[in-house]
């Protein structure tokens, strides 16, 4: 492939490629996300694609990202027609094979309903997938993420196209901070304000970085991004280093995840021979380069400033920051840190503009929101829904409830630093804003359902359990305050509860919170928090089991 | 150098710019209690004791002033209500480890810890990181070394260096709040190269006789081969 040396070439090529493909020709996509790889998707895949080979240009198999509905996989998506299959097993594979040419439906594969046994067939009829609006996670089940050309086909790298062809670094910059997008990380901080942050600092050198690292337990949607469609993130960070005036990226994310590997590795080689990256970028003459970069396996290198470290070779400690890294970053430069998901939004806000982007979603949170669904929920997967959806659409109509016909007790958003709220709240909106003040942010997006047998001691024990074994260990308030505050909720779980246990964890938290060097210290004690607002009677109970004991 | 005026404790403070709220506040003869600072290392910020109140814009915050760069008309406290709660709790867990170590025993006193507060798990190490910046840093030889994390992490020398480089250094020694660096090397000494330095003293002695031949000095590899 030789390099694409213009926005028409690239256009060109892209027609060329569509003229190639026909949409009628039928297309069986096999999910290879984590979860159905775990149940040996690949063997699905591998049937598929044996049983196909004599069949020649009738029918394609693709091998996809995860497509979301994870509790019902191997998931099978053919096209046209959007025909869901679940729990799809090799032995199934000539039925489906014979089925898709002759244009039917293997009605034993499609989703039926568990309480009214009503079927659906199509994507959009399956009321885990009709619910949502899957703008950034739609396209997986389209692409195979090792082919660019499959992105190209659904128009990816048309957004870069028109920010390099058409607008000036400055316009890119208004349009993302028109769009009001806010980092889907964590913190909800208007990303267009961090890059120009970035951009007007004063040297030369920039960084931008892709933050993949995604530690936080119980989300696994940029997981999922980025194996299954690392072009779109890639060309989200190119439009991002061009608005900023960056030189250089670094996509950082997990060594242990030899898949997602294996695609952004290619995904990189392939954008930099079709010259989608590198210098001269499709002859506008803004270069840039990606490097890919690992964590070592230490929750804490998400932290932004520890994962700088980690960049320079150094171990992922929390760096004291009274000065931002988008001032002083990586080597001391201007360093723009996003979350996968917000690198993913960027190519849609340029091709469809702030205007639509800010249609989408509530007052002060704008377009959708990746959320990880798991827990005691039915339906457990990756979920798409418009900021300002209401909690009870994600448990019910997407989640399909609490699992076993039980009751729902609480619902746990933001991971071992977030918070729980109790079932009465579930019509609260998916919001920023609206979540922190309910005590359970949505953090990067991990949505765990508990229900009414769920101990609410021994939830925040094992919170504080995994943050006390991720903690790195400088500073005083985390390592220390972390490890009293468990000793004390181990007590309480094995009923050893002590009068004035919650004031002396009260205090605990408030001094971790205040005084830790990074944000796992400052926000160690937040599930705790939240626990103490909504389920307190709980824990008087159990710590006054302990005290009767004596 | 442009010089910037602030306000620490209710006195007007003069500092340079680049310097950090302890340096002004110790410049101006201000005490503000640190363990892990050090004037030859790179601020660490991992103590947490210097922690002052901050008010910048009607702002009021909390930050480690090892760390934290002085700023014009920011009004700086040293003390309040809830920085002394802080540092009492800071100490309170200090304290589980290393319960008579000195500067603790004076900081409780100041302020109003309980050494008892929690439970006594003695590793007398206060992870301070002294011993550890001093030998990368100043002596850049990086013999002691963090290992591990979290609340499990611990400093350790490293003996295929701690043997031909503490001896005759020991400087970290002396920085240490509570002995446990002397106490963690002569461990190491004892496990993993005992009598290594008696032995260097005789072949010194023996090389300075005239006419003789300097030995191969016989590295003993197990605490058996030894003597």
């Amino acid at each position: 492939m030789p390099k694409l040396q213009s926005a028409a070439e690239l256009e060109k090529f892209r027609a060329e490629l569509l003229a190639k493909r026909s949409s009628t020709k039928p297309c069986i996509a096999v999910c290879a996300g984590a979860a159905c790889d775990g149940l040996d998707s690949a063997a699905v895949a591998a049937a598929f694609k044996a049983a196909a080979a004599p069949l020649g240009d009738k029918l394609e198999v693709r091998t996809t990202g995860c497509h979301g509905y994870c509790e019902k996989g191997p998931n099978v998506v053919v096209t046209p027609g959007d025909i869901c299959y679940f729990e799809v097993s090799p032995a199934d594979v000539p039925d489906v094979i014979e089925a898709t040419l002759k244009g039917e439906v293997v009605e034993r594969l499609v989703y039926k309903d568990p309480k009214t046994g009503v079927k659906a067939v199509h994507m959009q009829e399956v009321p885990f997938y009709k619910h949502q609006t899957r703008l950034l996670i739609g396209d997986n089940p389209k692409i195979d993420p090792m082919k660019i050309d499959d992105y190209l086909a659904v128009g990816g790298y048309a957004a870069l196209v028109k920010a390099l062809s058409t607008m000036s670094p400055e316009q890119v910059l208004d349009e993302v901070k028109k769009a009001n997008l806010r980092g889907r990380g964590g913190g909800g901080f208007p990303a267009g304000m961090k890059w120009e942050t970035t951009r007007n600092a004063p040297e030369k050198t920039k960084y931008v970085i892709v933050n993949g690292h995604e530690g936080e337990s119980a989300a696994f949607m940029d997981r999922a991004m980025l194996t299954g469609n690392p072009h779109k993130i890639l060309e989200g960070l190119i439009i991002g280093a061009y608005a900023i005036g960056a030189q250089k990226g670094f996509m950082y994310t997990r060594h242990d995840m030899p898949l997602l590997e294996k695609h952004v590795r290619n995904a990189l080689a392939q954008a930099a021979e079709y010259g989608l990256l590198g210098k001269n970028i499709l002859g506008s003459g803004f270069d840039f380069e990606c490097e890919l970069h690992f964590d070592v396996g230490i929750f804490v290198s998400g932290e932004s400033s520890a994962l700088m470290r980690s960049i320079e070779g150094n171990v992922p400690e929390p760096r004291p920051k009274y000065i931002r890294t988008s001032v002083s970053g990586i080597w001391d430069k201007p360093s723009n840190l996003n979350n996968v998901e917000t690198w993913a939004n960027v190519p849609q806000i340029i091709s469809k503009g702030a205007d639509w982007f800010t249609s989408i979603g509530s007052e002060k949170s704008k377009g959708t929101k990746l959320v990880s669904l798991s827990g005691h929920v039915v339906n457990s997967g990756i979920v798409e829904v418009p900021m300002g959806t209401p909690l009870r659409t994600l448990v019910h109509d997407i989640g399909g409830g609490v699992r076993d016909g039980k009751t729902l007790k609480a619902i746990h958003f933001g991971g071992a630093m977030g918070g729980s709220i109790p079932a009465e709240l579930i019509d609260a909106p998916l919001d920023f804003d609206g979540m922190s003040k309910l005590g359970a942010p949505i953090g990067a997006g991990g949505l765990l359902l508990m229900d009414e047998d769920t101990d609410m001691v021994e939830v925040s024990r094992y919170l504080m359990d995994f943050l006390t074994k991720e903690s790195c260990g400088k500073c005083v308030p985390c390592r220390e305050g972390m490890k009293q505050m468990l000793q004390i909720l181990t007590r309480i779980t094995e009923g050893q509860g002590k009068a004035g246990d919650i004031e002396r964890l009260q205090e605990l938290i408030e001094v971790t919170g205040v005084a830790s060097l990074c944000a796992l210290g400052k926000t160690s004690g937040d599930p705790l928090k939240s626990m103490f607002r909504y389920f307190k009677p709980e824990y008087e109970a159990r710590i006054a089991v302990g005290s009767d004991a004596k | 150098m442009t010089e910037i005026v602030l306000t620490i404790d209710d006195r007007q403070v003069k500092a340079e710019a680049g310097m950090t709220v302890l340096q002004a506040a110790q410049k101006a003869g201000i005490y503000i209690p640190t363990l892990c600072h050090h004037e030859q290392l790179e601020a660490y910020g991992g103590c947490r004791l210097c922690m002052v109140e901050v008010e910048s814009r009607g702002w009021t915050s909390y930050v480690v002033s090892c760390l934290y760069p002085v700023a014009k008309d920011i009004i700086v406290r040293t003390r309040s209500e809830k920085v002394d709660r802080i540092r009492k709790v800071l100490v309170e867990e200090l304290m589980a480890h290393a319960p008579d170590a000195p500067e603790l025993v004076k900081l409780a006193e100041e302020y109003g810890a309980d050494r008892n507060r929690f439970e006594k798990e003695a590793s007398f190490c206060v992870l301070c990181g002294l011993c550890v910046r001093y030998c990368d840093e100043v002596k850049k030889k990086n013999a002691v070394s963090f290992f591990d994390n979290g609340s499990v992490r611990q400093i350790k020398f490293v003996p295929e260096v701690a043997k031909n480089e503490c001896w005759d250094c020991q400087e970290c020694f002396a920085l240490c709040p509570t002995s446990y660096a002397q106490a963690a090397y002569l461990l190491t000494e004892a496990l993993a190269f005992p009598g290594q330095r008696k032995i260097a003293s005789r072949v010194a002695k023996k090389a300075a006789k005239p006419r003789m031949v300097i030995p191969i000095m016989a590295v003993p590899m197990t605490g058996q081969n030894s003597h």
